[in-house]
């Protein structure tokens, strides 16, 4: 029991030094599945993210709707640093971002997004800046990293147009993501149904890399998994007892 | 006397410095009017303090008839030198007054080309480039007097590069100094500072230094010492800063400014601290700067507002100092928000706001489906379809093939009619039939024909993709 207890305090001290656990409060996908997954129970807020499309612009769209799902659920403003004006705000809001929300940045290049990102990043309260670039070095991920922990504000560096061959550059970024478009469910109508993404996570600190298929976010911002590809043991378990 | 003269009554050859008597002879229908110097003196200060609010902190009124900007630094406020320039020279003329802009590396320079090259736009010298401008100027363009003008003509000087040229002794034992002076500031061999006019009525506090300063540190801390009492006029006043103008003195005369502005009134000494320290690399502080001075060049009434009282962040975060940091980076233009707007065509549906306006209760319409990512301007692509309705069963953008699995559409879009700057007016009936389809893989994009599939005259027919779905 006590051995239990000090192996507990070392496992969260050494989290500590690692930055895998960090001192502000995670934030939930609200996917079991995605959530048991990652350290913390949830996204670490505080700290930096990437995420990334591939070279399809479809995927970039997808990775961007995103984003938006997720600072939809964080309360505060948003900064999103651009390059150049493509992000259309319509979709921001379909997604449960209010576009009054979001505060656009167009930086213009790579060097000054990263500039505008971390200036963004020393302003406690924001619900997260997004900062839009080609690459991403490590010494600048670095200290985007540090300006997070220290704000804890979560930023996240998309990166655009980013082949998924290319072997990325080393980064202190907590997780790494990838998002692509997904075959949707076939209606058999002249119509679309949800659109589903494959979110894979490519790297994070304290958790396996995993992939998941799921259906894009809702007016709020959620993202759910597609009904027919759910695992349905626990719930054909669970009818008998409700019958 | 006549002092000056209209186009028109120069045509008739009625030039300055003719008695009237002779003009009106030249020009039976020359319709006199008494000069008053003070009142144009008077005029050029309003002018001067108009640039100065809008355009540079540093301007002068030049008599008879100019006014200097030095805008050294300042495009980034319209995004660049030629925005700035057609800005000004849009605005003042609408007031009817014929002007003739000029930009060159000195302000001597620039007087002549202003003077002597009449293109009726503004003119740019680049930079580097005013020697040889000014070289092919005539000696009138030197700002001298018109008796030294007549007498060098005589001996044979016509333009400015014979006087380069020249060997300088024997002009200046003739004419003195002054023939020398005006040549060098043009070309920039010696400094002509510009004596900046300021508001009368602005916050303003100066500090003279007993040693000339160089770093970078002492300038910031001299901005700080400045700050702390202009914010003690502004609390006298209940006001806050919207801009602020630092004034270099240089040893050598030159006054190097900078300029900062908040998008809401402000008397927070930090903020604006950091403000102007991000600015100070700009200002080379050449031999030294013997004295500073501040103006607050802008205020604004300060509203009142609610203290994070319990510390405990949960009010909202006040963004304006971040918000002033970014614009005064990247340019304002760069940091907005966006609105709805009531348009035909998509890309017309949004607005963008200043970053830091009220952020009103907007809606957006929340039934459409719109891409998160566009493509501005929309992008041609090959398309297999059927007529007139049916969605693409092929497309081929940026030379990959995209098999369209299966799409929603179409949604019609009907073009403003009204609008002349637009496709639209070219077509009357601009239609655009948007379908979403979705390619192989999974990926969603937005795709457009132009025309409504049955009638040549609602559009050519063509196809275009204008975004990408989540």
């Amino acid at each position: 029991m006590r051995s239990a207890t000090i192996m507990d305090q070392l496992r969260s001290r050494v989290a500590a030094i690692e930055g895998v656990r960090t001192r502000h409060a995670p934030l939930p996908f609200g996917l079991p599945a995605i959530d048991r997954h990652l350290p913390g129970g949830g996204l670490a807020s505080g700290a930096l993210h990437e995420v990334s499309g591939s070279a399809e612009l479809a995927d970039d769209a997808a990775a961007t709707v995103f984003l938006a799902g997720i600072l939809a659920r964080i309360d505060g403003p948003v900064f999103w640093c651009l390059r150049w004006r493509d992000l259309f705000s319509p979709a921001l809001d379909l997604a449960g971002l209010h576009p009054d929300r979001v505060i656009h940045v167009e930086a213009g290049s790579d060097t000054n997004v990263l500039l505008a990102t971390e200036e963004c990043l020393r302003q406690p309260g924001l619900a997260g800046v997004v900062g839009e670039v080609a690459k991403l070095g490590t010494t600048a991920s670095k200290r985007l990293q540090l300006a997070a922990e220290s704000s804890g504000v979560t930023a996240f560096i998309f990166r655009r147009a980013a082949d998924p061959r290319q072997l990325a550059e080393g980064s202190a970024a907590v997780t790494r993501w990838r998002i692509t478009a997904h075959p949707s469910e076939i209606l058999g109508l002249p119509s679309l149904a949800r659109p589903r993404w494959q979110i894979a996570l490519e790297r994070a600190r304290g958790a396996e890399p995993k992939s998941w298929i799921v259906e894009a976010c809702d007016a709020q911002g959620r993202l759910a998994l597609p009904a027919d590809l759910v695992d349905r043991p626990a719930a054909q378990d669970a009818w008998p007892i409700a019958l | 006397m006549i002092a000056t003269a209209d186009a028109e009554a120069r045509r008739q050859g009625v030039v300055p410095g003719m008695t009237v008597t002779r003009a009106r002879m030249l020009a039976p229908g020359l319709y006199v009017v008494d000069a008053e110097p003070a009142a144009d003196l008077a005029g050029l200060e309003r002018l001067a303090l108009w640039a100065g609010r809008r355009y540079s902190p540093c301007v002068a009124p030049d008599p008879p008839d100019g006014v200097w900007l030095d805008v050294t630094g300042c495009a980034g406020l319209f995004g660049s030198e030629r925005a700035l320039l057609k800005d000004l020279h849009r605005r003042v003329a609408a007031t009817g007054v014929a002007l003739q802009i000029a930009v060159a590396d000195t302000p001597g320079a620039a007087h002549a080309v202003a003077r002597h090259v009449p293109a009726g736009r503004p003119v740019t010298i680049e930079p580097g480039h005013h020697r040889r401008a000014m070289a092919l100027l005539p000696i009138a363009a030197l700002r001298l007097e018109v008796a030294t003008v007549e007498a060098l003509r005589k001996l044979g000087f016509e333009r400015i590069e014979q006087l380069i040229g020249a060997p300088r002794g024997p002009i200046a034992k003739r004419f003195g100094h002054a023939v020398h002076r005006r040549l060098d500031q043009a070309l920039g061999n010696v400094p002509e500072p510009i004596e900046p006019l300021f508001p009368s009525r602005s916050p303003r506090s100066h500090r003279s230094l007993l040693e000339p300063i160089i770093t970078a540190e002492a300038m910031a801390r001299v901005a700080r010492d400045l700050i702390d009492d202009a914010i003690a006029q502004l609390v006298q006043t209940g006001t806050g800063a919207r801009r602020l103008d630092l004034a270099f003195h240089r040893v050598d005369g030159e006054t190097p400014m900078i300029r900062v502005g908040t998008a809401s009134p402000t008397r927070d000494p930090a903020h604006l601290v950091k403000l102007l320290a991000a600015r100070l690399d700009t200002i080379d502080p050449g031999l030294g700067i013997e004295a500073m001075t501040l103006i607050v060049s802008l205020t604004e009434p300060l509203g009142g507002r609610q203290g994070d009282l319990a510390r405990d962040g949960k009010c909202a975060p006040d963004v304006a100092g971040l918000v002033d940091a970014l614009a005064n980076r990247f340019g304002g233009r760069s940091l907005y928000r966006t609105a709805p707007r009531a348009g035909g065509m998509p890309e017309r549906t949004v607005n963008m706001v200043p970053a830091l306006s009220g952020a009103g209760d907007r809606q957006w319409p929340d039934d459409l489906p719109r891409p998160s990512r566009m493509l501005s301007p929309p992008q041609p692509v090959q398309v297999i379809a059927m007529l007139p309705d049916h969605p693409p069963a092929m497309f081929v953008w940026r030379g990959k093939r995209y098999r369209v699995m299966q799409a929603d559409g179409p949604e019609r879009l009907q073009g403003e009619w009204w609008r002349d700057a637009g496709q639209e007016a070219e077509q009357p009936l601009a239609i655009r039939d948007y379908f979403q389809v979705e390619v192989e893989g999974g990926g969603r994009y937005w795709l457009f024909r132009q025309g409504d599939g049955e009638h040549a005259s609602s559009g050519p027919m063509r196809w275009f993709i204008h975004g990408a779905f989540a």
